[in-house]
């Protein structure tokens, strides 16, 4: 460990607020570009497998 | 090796491939980028010179070069979609495009947060920083293309030609550090002779540019898979895929 304490590690010698605010940033883009694509194929699926569901109740009406 | 470039082509086999390394990559990404960020936040020394600042530089340096290997895949993608019209390739330079976009970013916001303390200046228009804007403005030219046109196959063939003739950039970036005057600092990193830079701050360095690509495949995988389910949504061996 770099720090002696969580206090240093925080200030980084004043250059804390640049390194974790770069850190931060780049945390939000990932996990954005990881959640949305995750979301919108999740939300599809549904709407595939809804629609199958309702075919096969048609269906079995008809038949 | 034609059987494996056949498959590659194959929407199923791709959606399948995508649904089976995601669970175990999604995990072995998350750990890597945490372990590598606690490694270079905390237990890397200090620079002599730029004090903590310096530790930036364990997401600025991986996100640049992923997003230079992201504009390859790109560029590769929309060469093999021009020539052999294949719909996964079209699909996968599509889903390329925002990640190296924002991985672009990545790079050019913590360049200008790093810069404040170091250059003393949020934003130098210095060479290989405006060849990196340049870089970005590519990524954002091609998702801005492909929406531009009705006709989504003449859309995918203007993104490829877009993006085979920006690979000129690509060149400018590497060599801007050589061929300008340039605040920003050549490559520390060396493949042949020795780096200019400590075993103690390299390795979480390296450790930073595999996670980093990890993350560029575990998104891109991500994507393909969201493209693929609203390309196919109405073929029998997504509908069969999912609901069973």
């Amino acid at each position: 460990m770099q720090f002696d304490s969580f206090a240093a590690a925080v200030t980084m010698g004043g250059h804390g607020g640049f390194v974790w605010a770069a850190y931060a940033i780049t945390s939000v883009v990932i996990l954005v570009m990881i959640v949305r694509p995750v979301l919108s194929t999740r939300s599809m699926q549904d709407t595939i497998q809804r629609e199958f569901e309702r075919k096969q109740a048609h269906e079995k009406d008809a038949s | 090796m034609w059987r494996i470039i056949h498959q590659f082509g194959s929407p199923p086999w791709v959606y399948r491939f995508c649904d089976r390394v995601i669970p175990w990559l999604l995990p072995l990404t998350a750990v890597a980028l945490i372990v590598g960020s606690a490694w270079g936040l905390l237990f890397a020394p200090t620079d002599y010179k730029q004090g903590d600042s310096y530790r930036i530089i364990y997401i600025h340096v991986p996100a640049a070069v992923v997003s230079l290997a992201g504009y390859y895949i790109m560029a590769f993608a929309g060469l093999v979609s021009l020539v052999w019209r294949i719909k996964l390739a079209d699909l996968a330079m599509r889903a390329a495009a925002p990640i190296g976009a924002a991985f672009t970013a990545v790079a050019l916001i913590t360049g200008a947060i790093w810069g404040k303390p170091t250059w003393g200046a949020w934003w130098v228009w210095d060479a290989r920083v405006t060849s990196m804007l340049i870089l970005f403005f590519l990524y954002v030219g091609v998702i801005a293309l492909f929406e531009a046109y009705d006709n989504k196959t003449i859309a995918a063939r203007a993104c490829a030609i877009l993006s085979l003739v920006g690979t000129v950039n690509i060149p400018i970036i590497y060599k801007s550090v050589d061929w300008w005057y340039s605040l920003h600092q050549p490559a520390s990193i060396k493949f042949t002779g020795s780096s200019a830079i400590d075993a103690s701050m390299l390795y979480p360095l390296l450790g930073m540019i595999v996670a980093f690509y990890a993350l560029f495949a575990l998104l891109m995988m991500l994507n393909l898979k969201q493209s693929l389910t609203s390309e196919y949504a109405q073929s029998n061996w997504l509908i069969k895929r999912i609901t069973t």
